[in-house]
Parts: C-alpha cells; sequence; structure tokens
C-alpha cells in the first residue's frame, strides 16, 4: 500500500459527529414539526446562501481530517516503512502549496522577497536588492511581463471555475429534480440551465435554490482564480517562515470546525441531561444541579479554561511519553481544549433547558402520561427531549460561531491550540507584531481575518434562520 | 431587605467554597505539586533535591488536606488546602513567582483597570441602547433591515480585528494617540481614549441586536397596545412604556458584570500595555504563575456573585412587583 | 352587496363602511375581515358576535388601527364626525384614540403596564387629551376610579397593576377607556377572562357607564348570554363576514340566519337534558381556504345549490319593521319564497327551540325526567368515595426555601359517585377544583385524606402500587391544544397507555395494536388514518376527540373532565358534550365533570358540588342545587350567570354579589365566603359552619341552614 491511513482522536469524533448530524437530519426529516422548521430554513435565502458555503467549508475540513501517512520508498526484504509526517486528502490536494516554502515573507503575488539581501555579483561587487522568491513567478522568464501572466492566470482561473460551476449545477439540479414534484419551481428548470434557476421566480415556501446556486458560483469563481494563480504565485504571500498563507488558511479551517463542533459534543449531554432533569424533577436535584452550574459560572469564562488548559499542559508537558508524534500531542490538546470549553459552557443550555422542562412539566401531555403511570425516565425522553429539541438546535448553531472566534482570543492569551497547530488564533498571534514593520506585512492578517469572517458571517446567518425558523416568537422579525 | 441581604450573603460562601475546591482539585489534585516543579524547572534533568527546594520555598511540600504530623488544629491549617486556598477567604493570596505580595498587586493594578473598564461599561451601554431603541422604533423599514445586517456582520468580526486594526489604524498611522502605555491622572485619558472606543465598538453589534429583540418583543405585549389606544405617540410608548419593562431583562444581563469591572479587560490592557488586572492576569497565564491565576479566579467568582446579588437588588428598582414582595 | 344592513344613521354615528382587514402569512395576505359595515350610534351598545376567528376583534382593532404587524387595512371607510378612521394621518388619529373613541381588551392581566402605576396610567389620558396636570388630574383619575366601583381610590392610584384583583384591572382599564370622556367605546371580550360573579360586575358597570354617558358601545363577545345581558343591537359575524343584524329582541325572538340558530340549539341548558344538542358538523373554514358562496353553505343543513355558488345579499327577515333585522342568506330572498317555506315551517317566525331559559324558567320548570331518582342504589360501595381530601402547597420564601405558609387550595374535600353518573364540581378560578380532580388522580400528592375506588383504598404514591387504579381511572383536561405531545403520532398517543399499563393492545403485534387503535378512534368518531397523523393536524374539537380516546383506551370506569369543553366554541363544545353523554349511556362512564359552566352542568350532570376557596359549600343532585339553591354562594354564582332573556323583555340587570375571591392563602376567619355574604352575621365571623344535611342528598355548608338537618332517619 503507498499510503497507511492514520485515525487521529479528533478526526474520530469530527466524523463521529458528521454521523450524528445526518442522524439527527434523518429524525427530523421524519418528525413533521420539525422538518415543517427545516423547510422554513430551505425556504430563507440567506440561510440558504449561509448554509452553502458552511458545506464548503465543511468539505474543507473533512478532507482536511481524512489522514494518512505515505510510504517511504520500498527497501526490498524490509517491511513496508511510513514516513512521520501525517497527511491529510487536503494536504495531498494541497502539495504544491505546502512544499513551495520561501525563505521569509513575501506579498500577495510577488516575484521578489519582502526582504532586502545584499547579493554577490558576478564581478565580485556586493549588491542590497530584493532576490527573487524561489518558487513566486518562477515560471516567469527574464522579460515576460508578470501583468500579463496574472491576468492570464486570473482569466482562466475565472473561466474554469464557472465551468466547474456549471458541471456542480448540473448535478444538483438533476438530483432534485428527480426528487420534485411535477408542480415544484425546480422540476420546469432544465437541469443544465443552472443560470436560470438563479433568475427563476420561485413560489413563497420552497426551496432556495436560487440562494444555493449564486453562492456556489461566486464560491467556484473565486476558488477557480485562486487555484489557477495560486499554481505561480503566493496568492496571499508567505509568512515569517515563507510558508504560503493561502496553504495556513485553508488548515485553519478544520482547527475551527473542530473547536465549533466538538465542543458542543461535551455541551450537548451535560446541557440537556442536567437542565432537563433539573427542570423536570425539581426539588433537590434542581438544588445540586443548579448549585453545581452557579459554581462554574461564577468563575469568569477565561480564567476557569485558562486554569484548566494550564493544569492540561502541565500533565502533557510530564507525560511526552504518551505521544507518539507531534501531529498526535497536538491534536490531542486540541481535543482537551474542547472538552475544557464543553464543560465550562453547557450552563447556559442546561439553564435555559431547565426552564423549558420546568413550563413542559406542567403541561397537560405529561400529566396525561403520569396519569398513566408511564415511568419518569421514559416521560424525559418521549415528552420532553423532543419538544426542547428546537432549543437544542439553535443553541447548537448559535455556538458555534462563538466558539470559532473565542479560539482566536484563547491563542492569544497563550491557552488556545498548540503553537504547531494551524489555526486562525495562531496565524493572527504570529502575525500581529507584523504591523509594526515598515512596509507593513498585512497579508497573514488579513486573509486570516477574511476567511475567519467569511466562516463566522455564515455561521451567524445560518443561526439566525434556524432560529427564526425554530422559534419564531424569539427571532428578531 | 436587610434580611434579604444577610440571606443572599450566606448563599455566597457555599458557593465560593464550591469554586474554591474546584480550583484547588484543579491546581492541586489533577497535578501533584512534583509535576508542577518538574514543569517550572523544566522536565530533563531535575533533581529530586530541586523538587523538594522549590515546594518548600512555595509551601508546596505539606500535606493537601490533612496534617497528622502536626498538632491541634495544625492538622487542618497546616496544609496546603488551607494555606492556599481556605486563607483566600481572608484575603490572603500569598506570594507570586516573583516574590511580590499578590493582595498588593491587585490593589495596585485595580485603579488602571477601572479607568479603563467602567468608561467603556457606560459609553457602551448608552449607546448600544440608544441605537436598539432607534432600530425598534423604525422596525420593519429599510433601516432596520441594514441596521440588523450591520449588527450581524459586526459580531462575525473578531475582537482581535478591532484592536490590531484600530491600534494600527489610529496610533501607527494617523498618529492620533500613543501606542500603548499608560499615566496616572488625566493624562491617562489620550492612552484610554482609543482602547475605551474600540471596546466600546467591538461589542455593538451583538449587544444591539440582542437589545432590538428584547425592545420588539416588548413592543408586541398588549399593554403596549393600550398606550396606543390612549392616542400617545410612538415616542412615548417607546421611552415611557417599553424601555421601562425592557430594563428588567436587560438590567439581567448587565448588571451582573458591573463587578467583574475591577478585573478589567484581557485583551485591551495587554494590547494597548495597560497596568491593570487583566494584562496581571494575561503574564501570569503565559509565565505559568498558579498562585496568581488562583487568586484571581477566587476575586472573580467573589464579584461574580456580587453581582448576582446587584442584580436582585437592581430589580427592586425597576420591579415593582419584587419590591413590594 | 347592494343593500347594506344599516339604516339612515344620526351623524354624529361611527359610520363602518365595507371594512376588509387581511394578514400577511407565508408571502400572501388572507383576508380575515371581508366588507363589514355597521353603525355605532350614540347611546347605543352593538354586540358583535361571533365564534374565534370570525374576524370581530379584528374588525375592533382594524378601526382604532392597532391590529397587529401582520394585519393589513384592505379598504373601506370608518367615518367619526367627517373623518375616514382609516385614512387619517397619525398624528391626527392619535387625537383620536382614547379621545373620542376609546378601546378595553379581553385580558386585563396583561393589558396594563406592569411597571406603571395605576395613577400614571390614568393620568396620561388626562394630560394626552385634556390637558391635565398635578393636582387637578390627581382629583380626576380619583373620581373615575371611584366611578368604576373601586373602593379607596385615591389609594389605588399609588398601586401597581399586579397589586389588583383581574376584575379590579379591568375597572382600572374602564377607566383609562373614559378618562377623556369618549363618544365611542370599543370593548373586545371584556369580561372572557374573569370569573362569572366578576363579569356579571363588569357588564353591569358597562352597562350603567354606557348609558349615563350615552356613549356608542361596540361589545364584541362569543357569549349569547353577555349579548343579552348587554346589548340593544346584534351583528353576528361569521368566517369574517356580518350575517345577521338586528335589534336583539328580535334577534332572540327569532334568530334569522341558519348559522345563527344553530348557535342557539347548541346551546347546552336544562331543557335538553337526555337530548343530543344540535352540533353543526365541520368547523370555520380556514381564512386560507373560504368557500365560495355562502361561506356558511357547508355546513349549513338548510343549504341548497345556490349557496355553494352565489354569496347571498342582505335581505330583511320577514315581519321585521323598515331597517330592522336583516339577515345574508338566499332563503330570505323572496324568490326563494317556496324554499324558506319548507326551511322554516313555522313562519315567518322560525322555530327556535328553547332558546329562551332563564332563572325563572328554570325553577318554575317540572321535574325533568331525564334525571334518573337521586338515591336509587343505596348500599352499594360508590365507584369513587373521597374523604376529606386535603391538597396544600407550600409558599416558600427566600434562598433556603423556608416554607413560611400553605395555600390550602384543597382543604377538606368529601365526594362520591357512583358508576354511570355525573357529578359536576363547580367554581370559579382558584377554588381549587383542578386540584382535586389531579389529587384524586393521584397527579398531586394529597396532603391529607382518603379516596377510594369501588372499595378499595387509593395509595398516596408509588408507580407500581397505583397501576391498577390508573387503568380505573383517567383525565379529560381543558387544553386540547396543551394535551397531546406535538411529537407523536396520534397512535402512539392512543397506545402510551396500554403501553405504561401493560395492557393487552399495548404489547407488540402491530396488527393487534392498530385494531386497538382503530377502535379506540371509532369509538370517538374519528376515521382511522387519524392513527398515522400528528396532532397539529387536526382542529380543536378533534383533538379533544383524540384525548378522550386516549383516557379511554384503558378502559377506565372513572373519567374526571376538567373543563373538557371551556376552550371550545360554542358549536364544537355540543359535539363533545354529545359524545360524552354518549360515550357514559354505552361504557356506563362515571365522570368528574370540573366546570364553571352552569349551562353544561344543567346538561350534563346529575349531581352538584360546588367550592369556594377549597372547600365544598353546597352539594345535591342538579335539580335540588340550582333550582333551589341554599348556599349564599351558589345564588351569587346562578344570579351572576347571563341568562339569554325571554323575548321581548329587557335586559335582566342581575344584582352583582360584591368583591372578589380571597386567596386561598389567606382565607378569611370564619366562614370562607362571609366578607362577601349578604347574610352575614357574628356566627359566620367566627368559625367554619359544620355540615347540614338538607336531604337525603343534599348537604351544605352556612350558619343559616345549620341545625335544619332532616331526621337522621330519613337519611338513606
Amino acid at each position: 500500500m503507498p499510503f497507511q491511513p492514520v485515525l487521529l482522536w479528533s478526526d474520530a469524533v469530527l466524523w463521529l459527529l458528521v454521523g450524528l448530524l445526518a442522524t439527527l437530519a434523518v429524525v427530523s426529516r421524519r418528525a413533521p414539526p420539525l422538518a415543517a422548521a427545516w423547510r422554513k430554513v430551505g425556504a430563507s435565502r440567506v440561510g440558504m446562501a449561509a448554509a452553502t458555503l458552511l458545506a464548503v467549508f465543511a468539505l474543507i475540513g473533512l478532507a482536511d481530517s481524512l489522514h494518512y501517512r505515505l510510504a517511504l520508498p520500498a527497501e526490498p526484504g524490509k517491511p513496508a516503512a511510513y514516513g512521520v509526517e501525517v497527511l491529510s486528502v487536503l494536504d495531498g490536494a494541497l502539495s504544491g502549496l505546502r512544499g513551495r516554502n520561501e525563505k521569509t515573507y513575501s506579498a500577495p503575488l510577488a516575484t521578489q522577497s519582502y526582504a532586502m539581501e545584499t547579493a554577490i555579483l558576478a564581478n565580485g561587487g556586493q549588491q542590497r536588492d530584493f532576490p527573487p522568491l524561489r518558487y513566486g513567478g518562477a515560471q516567469l522568464k527574464p522579460g515576460d511581463s508578470w501583468m500579463a501572466d496574472v491576468t492570464m492566470r486570473g482569466i482562466s482561473g475565472v473561466v474554469a471555475g464557472g465551468l466547474l460551476w456549471w458541471l456542480i449545477s448540473t448535478v444538483l439540479l438533476w438530483n432534485a429534480r428527480r426528487g420534485a414534484a411535477p408542480g415544484d419551481a425546480i422540476a420546469q428548470i432544465e437541469p443544465w440551465r443552472g443560470v436560470r434557476a438563479i433568475f427563476m421566480k420561485r413560489p413563497p415556501g420552497s426551496f432556495a435554490w436560487d440562494a444555493v446556486l449564486a453562492t456556489l458560483l461566486v464560491v467556484c469563481l473565486i476558488a477557480g482564480k485562486l487555484t489557477a494563480l495560486s499554481a505561480g504565485y503566493h496568492v496571499f504571500g508567505t509568512d515569517k517562515v515563507g510558508q504560503d498563507v493561502l496553504y495556513q488558511v485553508l488548515k485553519s479551517v478544520r482547527t475551527a470546525l473542530v473547536i465549533g463542533l466538538v465542543t458542543t459534543l461535551v455541551t450537548l449531554p451535560l446541557g440537556i441531561l442536567l437542565g432537563i432533569a433539573a427542570g423536570y424533577f425539581g426539588g433537590w436535584i434542581d438544588d445540586v444541579i443548579q448549585y453545581l452550574y452557579t459554581v462554574l459560572n461564577s468563575i469568569p469564562g477565561v480564567l476557569l479554561i485558562a486554569a484548566a488548559v494550564l493544569m492540561m499542559q502541565v500533565v502533557i508537558d510530564t507525560h511526552p511519553e504518551w505521544f507518539a508524534t507531534a501531529a498526535e500531542r497536538a491534536d490531542l490538546r486540541l481535543l482537551a481544549l474542547c472538552f475544557i470549553l464543553g464543560v465550562t459552557s453547557w450552563t447556559g443550555l442546561a439553564r435555559l433547558l431547565r426552564g423549558e422542562a420546568l413550563k413542559l412539566r406542567e403541561l397537560d401531555y405529561v400529566q396525561a402520561a403520569q396519569a398513566f403511570g408511564v415511568a419518569p425516565f421514559t416521560i424525559l425522553l418521549r415528552h420532553i427531549l423532543p419538544n426542547v429539541l428546537h432549543i437544542v438546535i439553535i443553541t447548537l448553531v448559535m455556538d458555534f460561531s462563538g466558539l470559532v472566534l473565542s479560539e482566536a482570543v484563547l491563542s492569544y492569551v497563550g491557552i488556545g491550540v498548540d503553537p504547531t497547530t494551524i489555526s486562525f488564533g495562531t496565524m493572527i498571534n504570529n502575525a500581529r507584531m507584523e504591523l509594526a514593520r515598515e512596509p507593513v506585512v498585512w497579508w497573514s492578517l488579513v486573509a486570516a481575518f477574511a476567511f475567519m469572517f467569511a466562516l463566522v458571517l455564515a455561521a451567524n446567518l445560518f443561526a439566525d434562520a434556524v432560529q427564526a425558523a425554530f422559534d419564531p416568537r424569539r427571532s428578531a422579525q | 431587605m436587610f434580611a434579604y441581604l444577610v440571606r443572599r450573603l450566606a448563599y455566597a460562601v457555599p458557593i465560593l467554597l464550591g469554586v474554591n475546591l474546584l480550583t484547588f482539585a484543579l491546581f492541586f489534585v489533577v497535578n501533584t505539586p512534583d509535576d508542577m516543579a518538574r514543569m517550572q524547572l523544566g522536565v530533563k534533568r531535575v533533581t529530586a533535591e530541586a523538587i523538594a527546594k522549590w515546594k518548600a520555598e512555595r509551601g508546596y511540600d505539606k500535606p493537601l488536606f490533612f496534617n497528622g504530623a502536626a498538632d491541634g488544629t495544625a492538622k487542618l491549617t497546616d496544609t496546603i488546602f488551607y494555606a492556599k486556598s481556605a486563607r483566600m477567604f481572608v484575603g490572603d493570596f500569598g506570594a507570586a513567582e516573583d516574590g511580590r505580595d499578590i493582595a498588593r498587586e491587585i490593589a495596585t493594578r485595580i485603579g488602571p483597570s477601572t479607568a479603563l473598564a467602567v468608561p467603556t461599561f457606560i459609553v457602551g451601554l448608552l449607546v448600544t441602547v440608544s441605537a436598539a431603541l432607534l432600530l425598534a422604533f423604525v422596525r420593519g423599514t429599510r433601516l432596520d433591515f441594514w441596521g440588523v445586517v450591520a449588527c450581524v456582520a459586526a459580531m462575525s468580526v473578531s475582537g482581535l480585528f478591532y484592536i490590531i486594526f484600530g491600534q494600527w489604524l489610529f496610533s501607527k498611522a494617523l498618529r492620533l494617540v500613543p501606542i500603548s502605555g499608560y499615566a496616572d491622572g488625566l493624562s491617562a485619558f489620550k492612552f484610554l481614549v482609543l482602547p475605551v472606543a474600540i471596546g466600546v465598538v467591538a461589542g455593538l453589534g451583538s449587544s444591539i441586536r440582542w437589545y432590538r429583540t428584547l425592545f420588539i418583543e416588548e413592543i408586541g405585549k398588549d399593554y403596549v397596545r393600550t398606550a396606543r389606544a390612549k392616542g400617545l405617540g410612538e415616542g412615548t410608548v417607546l421611552f415611557r412604556h417599553v424601555l421601562k419593562n425592557a430594563m428588567i431583562p436587560i438590567l439581567t444581563g448587565v448588571v451582573v458584570v458591573i463587578p467583574q469591572l475591577f478585573l478589567g479587560s484581557l485583551l485591551m490592557e495587554s494590547f494597548f500595555g495597560i497596568p491593570g488586572l487583566g494584562s496581571y492576569t494575561i503574564d501570569a497565564i503565559n509565565a505559568q504563575d498558579f498562585s496568581v491565576v488562583r487568586a484571581m479566579v477566587f476575586i472573580g467568582s467573589v464579584l461574580y456573585i456580587a453581582g448576582l446579588i446587584l442584580t436582585d437588588l437592581s430589580y427592586t428598582l425597576v420591579d415593582p412587583r419584587v419590591r413590594f414582595d | 352587496m347592494s343593500a347594506i344592513p344599516v339604516q339612515a344613521a344620526p351623524a354624529d354615528a361611527l359610520r363602518v363602511r365595507d371594512l376588509s382587514v387581511g394578514f400577511a402569512a407565508g408571502g400572501r395576505v388572507l383576508t380575515a375581515v371581508d366588507g363589514v359595515s355597521f353603525d355605532l350610534v350614540p347611546g347605543e351598545t352593538l354586540a358583535l358576535l361571533g365564534e374565534s376567528g370570525c374576524g370581530k376583534s379584528a374588525t375592533a382593532l382594524a378601526l382604532l388601527r392597532l391590529l397587529p404587524d401582520a394585519g393589513r387595512i384592505l379598504g373601506g371607510r370608518a367615518e367619526l364626525g367627517g373623518d375616514d378612521l382609516l385614512a387619517l394621518p397619525p398624528a391626527r388619529l392619535r387625537d383620536v384614540r382614547g379621545n373620542r373613541l376609546a378601546m378595553i381588551f379581553q385580558e386585563p392581566a396583561t393589558s396594563l403596564n406592569p411597571v406603571l402605576t395605576v395613577g400614571q396610567q390614568i393620568g396620561e389620558v388626562l394630560a394626552r387629551h385634556l390637558g391635565l396636570a398635578g393636582e387637578a388630574a390627581r382629583a380626576r383619575s380619583e373620581a373615575l376610579l371611584r366611578q368604576v366601583g373601586i373602593a379607596d381610590p385615591a389609594a389605588r392610584l399609588a398601586a401597581y397593576p399586579f397589586q389588583l384583583s383581574g376584575g379590579m384591572k379591568q375597572r382600572v382599564m374602564i377607566a383609562i377607556a373614559l378618562a377623556a370622556e369618549p363618544r365611542f367605546l370599543l370593548a373586545d371580550e371584556p369580561t372572557t377572562a374573569l370569573d362569572v360573579t366578576i363579569q356579571a360586575q363588569i357588564l353591569a358597570l358597562l352597562r350603567d357607564l354606557q348609558a349615563q354617558r350615552g356613549m356608542g358601545m361596540l361589545l364584541i363577545t362569543h357569549d349569547l348570554g353577555v349579548v343579552a345581558e348587554a346589548a340593544h343591537r346584534v351583528g353576528v359575524m361569521y368566517a369574517g363576514q356580518l350575517i345577521e343584524t338586528g335589534r336583539r329582541d328580535d334577534f332572540f325572538r327569532r334568530p334569522a340566519h341558519p348559522y345563527t340558530q344553530a348557535l342557539f340549539a347548541a346551546l347546552p341548558d336544562v331543557a335538553r337534558r337526555g337530548r343530543r344538542l344540535l352540533a353543526l358538523p365541520g368547523q370555520v373554514p380556514t381564512l386560507a381556504r373560504m368557500p365560495a358562496g355562502c361561506r356558511f353553505a357547508p355546513r349549513c343543513p338548510k343549504a341548497f345549490a345556490r349557496c355553494g355558488s352565489e354569496a347571498p345579499a342582505w335581505w330583511p327577515v320577514p315581519g321585521a319593521e323598515e331597517g330592522g333585522q336583516q339577515v345574508r342568506c338566499h332563503l330570505y330572498d323572496p324568490a326563494e319564497a317556496a324554499r324558506y317555506r319548507e326551511a322554516f315551517p313555522s313562519a315567518p317566525e322560525p322555530a327556535v327551540a328553547g332558546c329562551g331559559t332563564d332563572a325563572a324558567a328554570m325553577v318554575t320548570a317540572g321535574q325533568d325526567a331525564a334525571t334518573p331518582a337521586a338515591s336509587d342504589a343505596p348500599g352499594a360501595a360508590p365507584l369513587l368515595d373521597v374523604q376529606d381530601l386535603q391538597v396544600h402547597f407550600p409558599i416558600r420564601r427566600g434562598l433556603f426555601k423556608r416554607t413560611v405558609g400553605w395555600v390550602k387550595a384543597v382543604d377538606g374535600v368529601s365526594l362520591h359517585l357512583e358508576r354511570g353518573r355525573t357529578l359536576a364540581l363547580v367554581g370559579e378560578s382558584g377554588c381549587g377544583k383542578t386540584t382535586v380532580g389531579k389529587g384524586i388522580l393521584r397527579l398531586l400528592r394529597p396532603t391529607r385524606g382518603e379516596v377510594a375506588l369501588a372499595g378499595r383504598l387509593v395509595p398516596d404514591h408509588g408507580r407500581q402500587a397505583l397501576a391498577p387504579f390508573r387503568r380505573q381511572m383517567q383525565m379529560v383536561f381543558q387544553d386540547p391544544f396543551a394535551s397531546l405531545n406535538p411529537r407523536l403520532t396520534v397512535g402512539a398517543i392512543l397506545l402510551e397507555g396500554m403501553t405504561a399499563l401493560g395492557l393487552p393492545g399495548g404489547k407488540p403485534g402491530a396488527a393487534e395494536r392498530e385494531a386497538a387503535v382503530a377502535a379506540l378512534l371509532d369509538q370517538v368518531g374519528l376515521p382511522a388514518e387519524a392513527a398515522y397523523r400528528y396532532p397539529h393536524e387536526f382542529s380543536g374539537g378533534q383533538r379533544q376527540r383524540i384525548a378522550i380516546a386516549r383516557a379511554l383506551a384503558v378502559q377506565p370506569d372513572l373519567l374526571v373532565c376538567d373543563e373538557p369543553t371551556s376552550a371550545l366554541d360554542v358549536s364544537v363544545q355540543a359535539q363533545i358534550l354529545n359524545l360524552l353523554a354518549e360515550l357514559q349511556e354505552r361504557l356506563g362512564l362515571a365522570y368528574l365533570f370540573i366546570t364553571h359552566n352552569f349551562a353544561v352542568v344543567e346538561y350534563l350532570a346529575h349531581e352538584v358540588a360546588v367550592m369556594y376557596l377549597g372547600r365544598i359549600v353546597e352539594r345535591g343532585t342538579v335539580d335540588e342545587v340550582l333550582r333551589d339553591p341554599r348556599h349564599p354562594y351558589t345564588r351569587t354564582l346562578l344570579a351572576a350567570v347571563p341568562r339569554i332573556a325571554a323575548a321581548g323583555e329587557g335586559a335582566v340587570g342581575n344584582v352583582a354579589s360584591p368583591g372578589e375571591t380571597p386567596s386561598p392563602a389567606n382565607p378569611p376567619a370564619g366562614c370562607h365566603f362571609q366578607p362577601r355574604c349578604p347574610e352575614a352575621d357574628a356566627a359566620c365571623r367566627a368559625r367554619y359552619p359544620e355540615e347540614t344535611r338538607l336531604s337525603p342528598t343534599r348537604v351544605v355548608h352556612c350558619h343559616r341552614w345549620a341545625g335544619k338537618d332532616v331526621p337522621p332517619m330519613l337519611d338513606k
């Protein structure tokens, strides 16, 4: 085998989460009230545009969660040996970006280094100049116009992106038509006429195909252009050690997803179980749970996380023997951070669910179940949990963006992910001192902030749409 | 009311005890003092004597909860728990890694922290509440729609961006204010104006949106319809009827943080070099100074509980149902 | 519509013409009020009568342009003194609101601002429209409070709404509405949220104020009794349209529209005991699916081909004077005269059976044959025997939740109920009647007392120990929208009890389960497919059927029905009452029927127990208690029930009993009712009266009857 699959802990958890979300999707399809709410989300243009963007980010993150180790050149007679470096499918796809490291900073699309160097000329004299980059613009021969090359690549990238979009939209529309009723607007569109679908007049309340396809178009055009340019240049420049910023930004997506999603995997069981139990049973159970979350709440969040992370660091540092590779160690630290964030942030959900369960337990259908002598646990499972599920879904999507943002802050404070893990936080943290340079090294920061903004904005907009559909009372119309 | 306060304070004790036990477990049970010593001194080539010396210097060489070797009450007091955790109840936080007394350090740093946090809080509250009222006033119009869009966009921007960009723009590019530093007295103004402004702006998006939701929810209530049926203008309805009722949920979120203002802001202080408690905490975290972190956790929870009590008291100002209960 | 059902109104009337209101939903605007026209004349009360969702509230709100955000005024005019209210610029409209045209709302609890004092809320109107401030405003506010019957008005000015009872809040609302002396008052279900004794007080107050000030009042209600008490003219609305108008007396003498007649026929009362109520099939059409032609046609028993295709015009009712009763029905088209005679054989006065019953008629009516003799099965252990049941809730204060007192929600209630009979437990809100039901079912743990079911003592708690008893007694709840879990299919809801109690239908075996569910649904008149659908797909009445089927699933002997029809419209209520009567006949069920509605009691119950503040004050057969009430509270209650006046009589003008129900946390000393009782004396203030047995079946707790027991040997 040319490679050996590696399953990092965070991969396992992330894929488990994907499975859970898929289950949730199936469950909500079968429960009409939830399905109706999801249909409302589907009809929201903004919500579906955001969801499309999120799906693109999720694809990047998931591609970055299939890890393997490459086989070393086979030596006859010996068992196959594999490299130490753990790579992901994304790394494989971006091998061009990953491998082409410059010496140090370079500006976006630059062909020369950021820093002057003293070069020894052939005649023995010295000259201070910006040396040409090793890879950026290396394909240019002397006399070639940089401008022409960039323009040509840009145009061909956009065209390729457009073609790609046409392909994807055709497949999507063809697929959607199969499932659509004959009267649906989508059934009137020929699958290969994706553009028409964007401009079609959609009956109110039907799925927002127009928003999905339009967002995909924008994403495809940008991706096409970036791909075409990145073959010859560092589109977003390089950082201090010469690593391509585009590559870092794409790698950061996975870290953000892990923080945003895996944390909820810890929050949900704690929050749901304790919240519902406190509200439904009341009495001393309620007292104990309330005490627990008042104690946790009373410690300022950052400090509690700081204390826990510091202690975790001590554990990790004093037990180097636990980790085979640096990647494993960084990975476990990432997971531990998620765990800590989860343990410190379930209180909000628990408090919400407690209040809701308190109301639900007085409802007649719960009383009716009690009148039949249904066991308390069954009542929790059949009558309470399904009726607070909308709150859980809303909290899940709302928390996501907050967690992504807090990762950056925690990394800045020094209690975030491992410094070797590429994340928006570490990128910002490494780059922020460079604003003091002259001329300013801005590209790392701007790229990290821009991608983080896109991800968080998409998550927030999606959360809005979800909240409007699941909890019309609270949503700000 | 007095009896109520006393009961409330009494309830704070078990909470603080819980916080205390939790932090104690986190700092001393998850990792033994030996582990910490090893880490502080460097994991490699560390001798048993060095560890013992490190522990003795910091008083970590005692038993955790119960000292069988001591006499009388010292069996309980001559322990790490008593010396490091229980003593915090009387304001004894011990010394930091650099040997300075933590309590005194905190006392000197509270001033700058407050000077930054209090104006940020007040200006922020005023701006957000007025903006949210404005959006509620024009609800359903284009201005409202784009206002909400702007809020969502603003809350999707990382707080670090506001700081880094603001600092670069106003201090470096425009040279309007110094990049960082602090001075006492009135001259603090020039150091504080930028961090305060950034602190306010960074919080606008989410707060305005949240308050707007509260206002609009309140506007949908029956008593607002009654007020309109009286012939009152929309302004009177908003300010006299809606605002007063919406203050109740707003206070819930706002008053609880007032005592915590003393803790200062971690990010602002560290970016702008303000010698407050926030930067003290960050420095401690970076230097892995556990004594300081522990002290800050304890103070933080004391202030949180104070905030809860204040919140309850503030209800009596706005909600007659609580006042007369 | 060519003919508009309004006579030439005086110039100072509020003239509403072709008012149409819609609500935006899902990108469409659904019409909720469709071309409504009427005149509101000073000195006259016009009642807009209709069931929920017929557009009557939207009509009133539209006049002041107070519709919720989704509401749209689609057309029409509302002329008041030369202004069109619907087109007035906002600033001028605000001069009208609360000044020339004021409004009071249904929920006094939420319609007052909770953080402003009564004085501030009245003062606002005075300042806005009369420019009064300071001492003048205070004096004026005080006078207003006095006018609306609030004792100690000076002190009440400083009170906050939460310190007032429901009735007092509604009085304050009225004071606010009247502050600027408006010419017209819109009252949107002003008494619906109130107890019957308070309702009587508020109706009397509104009637008096309207007459004194010569106001024009638009009274919106769903209650024929309220119309009879307070209106001069009536307009009936159905599915967004006005379908009948006329003077009250004409209206009650001969309701003309088939829908109006059906409303009367659906009213339960004593004259209809033992008979099925006339229940309209189906339900009010939804806004999204309005029938073409006459909107009532799909439910109308007298509909013919024309009704389904052509919307009817207004026609005068035969025999009505000029400008009198008019109706929107094809049957009154002179061209359909033959058909009209066929539909109403006793024309010109359409026959309406038994719509006019009042207290007097009831007392003089003979013994109802349908009422079985009371003590026909002596000796046998009753199905349900409750002895001295008490349910007390602790009042906890402070952080450590010390118990500082007890709310004695149920304080020593004894009941018994035979198989196949119905015991009505009657009382106003907060009297503890629902708590009795839940205490018997052990949904609440009783503080003291014993409950025996068919001779066996029901344990206080313990899931296993209670299981056999849970099979025998079940509950039907008040709110059909809260009593079914929205996330379960109807089939799953029905199976829950069988599974939990290990009945055969709950055992695995899909075919058997399906059959059991289908049988249950059939029993309550629903199709078997309903099992696969979810509660939200059903209307209120259908949901209540499902709730009944759920209770029947375990084949109980006793059903505790907690106001099962109070959330339903009259026509749907009739369906449910019919179903309950039929089930009792067929299955021999016993009902403990908890209600505040005396009409339902008269129609359905065999025995009555009247509760006040946690205790039963009077108990006996329906005839004894309702025809000859002995306890002053029972009398007050009965007097307060608005009666549909006999044709031609003026407003009945009930004497409203003063005061309101005190809190059960702090009941008055002595007899609980003594502060409100007109006949109270020193003994009443000193101690709670003992039980007095007035007949073998009747007991009363009142000092006035003390010692007048029937001799013991006559007992049994």
